[in-house]
């Protein structure tokens, strides 16, 4: 008996860890603190599900601990090697495999179902079924997430026509197929089961296609919360209120996220999902053929920053790709040392992922204070000299102000056009992700600097060095 | 409606449960500032490896000589770890560097 109270004191202190953890988590100076909380929650957790006495065990310690290195080990090395720029979709890939594992869970209740080793109540039934769809579309929708995030898969390459009627059809077929495996039980037999799991599979895949640009956090963040619930269903099939309050303060606080994200983007969850981005571009004004962009030399834009009173940095996800962050800060200390308030602005989504130039800019040590968000950004720009815009590029595009045409119409953005002057480091004149023409390389105010962007503020710094 | 019923009067210590963590996980989360979200979702996404419990749990009670169960269940510990291990440590990765330049 004092063996179960301890078991069960165990579970109890890991789930207020998990609480108390996310909560040091939403605060900076103890947000460390609270990840490293919720690690101790879930080692105690792991170590009362090894001890905890069950009917008929036979432990197989050997396979649980030989599982647990390897996850161990390549959970680690991957953490450890992952480029800061890269988070995203590891973070991605590591969440798509917890939907793999609670799929996994959900599997073994079936095979045993079917094939009559063990009865399911139709209850029971609705949760296995759930568990699979879930994390299923956890999983394969992670993986593609990551695949995009990556590089891998080109936004569009696979989207077919009528792209969101199909998801909405394959959706129909998962909830009714999932409804008569239900209500036949048993005589509904695996073959069947099986088709729902790979539909499931399939759907996942389905769901992330047409999703692009930038909506890539919110989908993540989506499927986060979705691997969440399907922990949260495993725990019920397992009867173990650890993993359900797990399970379920992932769902909540994912969901939470997702709403705060769509927000940030003047969006409904609902418009993010159907999508819409990218495809095609709908009627965007973009580029008249007359429109031609003024470029600047590296010498013109050393000048006109050292001798501004105030800049302001527009990171995007173009930074995170040149991995520009440190030689940023780089031109940002050579400013300063002259008197230049240097600043940076941080929309909400710029980059893959919410707070990901934050992650970024702190790794090259940018003082948080430089930091100004959407709406103090946009306040502080018309007293602004010079805008220096590095790899971003929808979050600053003007149409979303005055082109009800646009894709991106309505999304808040920072008027970098109301700043004195703008320079944009950009490669091409090439589209932005969500694959939309930006007039504000047109604007009078503006001047492009043409190349990588690492490259063109080393150049930078070598010019200020030289002034 | 005789069994939804049922349902609720046995199962009203896990409605509480599920509804009080709902309520938990969004008041927990709701004031959180953007500079946060990336590690955040990073934490949660850590925790949500909870599911390998479930994975531990299965290859102890399968029978030594179910390989499926057993190879399910390796499989599953594998993943689940890979999510706990590797979430809480690129998490405290990212939070190193907030702190760092204090």
């Amino acid at each position: 008996m004092a063996v179960t109270f301890y078991i069960n004191l165990a579970y109890l202190l890991g789930a207020i860890a998990f609480v108390w953890g996310l909560r040091l988590l939403s605060t900076p100076d103890t947000a460390r603190r609270g990840n490293i909380l919720a690690s101790i929650g879930m080692g105690l957790a792991i170590i009362a599900a090894m001890l905890a006495p069950l009917e008929n065990t036979s432990n197989n310690y050997g396979w649980i601990l030989g599982g647990m290195a390897v996850g161990a080990g390549i959970g680690w090395v991957s953490a450890r090697r992952i480029q800061m720029t890269a988070m995203p979709q590891m973070v991605s890939m590591f969440n798509g495999l917890g939907g793999a594992c609670a799929v996994v869970l959900a599997l073994v209740e079936v095979f045993q179902f079917y094939g009559g080793e063990r009865t399911l109540d139709s209850g029971q039934l609705v949760i296995v079924l759930s568990t699979l769809l879930i994390g299923g579309v956890a999983f394969t929708g992670s993986l593609l997430a990551f695949g995009k995030l990556q590089g891998l898969v080109r936004d569009n390459t696979l989207t077919l026509p009528k792209h969101n009627i199909i998801n909405q059809i394959m959706l129909l077929v998962l909830i009714v197929m999932g409804v008569m495996l239900v209500i036949q039980g048993q005589e509904a037999g695996l073959t069947m089961a099986m088709i729902f799991t790979v539909l499931a599979l399939i759907y996942g895949f389905s769901f992330v296609i047409p999703i692009g640009g930038a909506d890539m956090p919110v989908v993540i963040s989506l499927l986060n919360s979705f691997t969440g619930l399907s922990a949260a269903a495993a725990g019920l099939i397992y009867e173990n209120n650890f993993m359900l309050v797990g399970g379920i303060l992932v769902g909540a606080s994912g969901t939470i996220l997702t709403v705060l994200m769509c927000e940030a983007m003047n969006r409904s969850l609902l418009n993010v999902l159907i999508g819409g981005f990218g495809g095609g571009g709908g009627s965007a004004k973009g580029a008249d053929g007359d429109q031609v962009a003024k470029e600047v030399s590296i010498n013109d834009a050393a000048i006109q920053l050292y001798y501004s009173n105030s800049v302001m940095f527009v990171p995007g996800y173009g930074l995170a790709v040149a991995q520009a962050q440190k030689v940023c800060k780089e031109v940002d200390d050579l400013l300063e040392a002259n008197g230049v308030d240097v600043k940076y602005a941080i929309h909400p989504v710029a980059g893959r992922m919410p707070g990901h130039m934050n992650v970024l800019l702190a790794e090259a040590d940018v003082p948080y204070p430089k930091l100004l968000d959407l709406d103090d950004a946009n306040s502080a720009l018309p007293n602004t000299d010079m805008v220096v815009i590095v790899g971003a590029n929808d979050v600053v595009n003007p149409a979303a102000y005055d082109d009800p045409g646009s894709p991106i119409y309505g999304m808040p953005v920072l008027n970098v056009w109301e700043a004195k002057n703008v320079i944009v480091l950009k490669r091409s004149m090439s589209t932005g992700y969500a694959g939309i023409q930006n007039p504000l390389f047109f604007h009078a105010k503006n001047r492009m600097l043409f190349g990588d962007a690492k490259d063109s503020l080393n150049k930078l710094v070598q010019e200020l060095k030289n002034l | 409606m005789e069994s939804v019923y049922e349902f609720f009067n046995q199962n009203l210590f896990l409605i509480y449960l599920l509804i009080f963590t709902i309520i938990l996980g969004f008041e927990v989360i709701s004031k959180v500032p953007t500079v946060l979200h990336t590690p955040l979702m990073s934490g949660a996404n850590a925790i949500s490896g909870v599911v390998i419990i479930g994975a531990i749990l299965l290859i102890r009670q399968s029978d030594p000589n179910d390989y499926l169960g057993l190879g399910l269940g390796f499989l599953g510990v594998i993943l689940g770890m890979i999510n706990v291990i590797g979430g809480f440590a690129v998490t405290d990765r990212m939070l190193e560097m907030f702190k760092r330049k204090k």
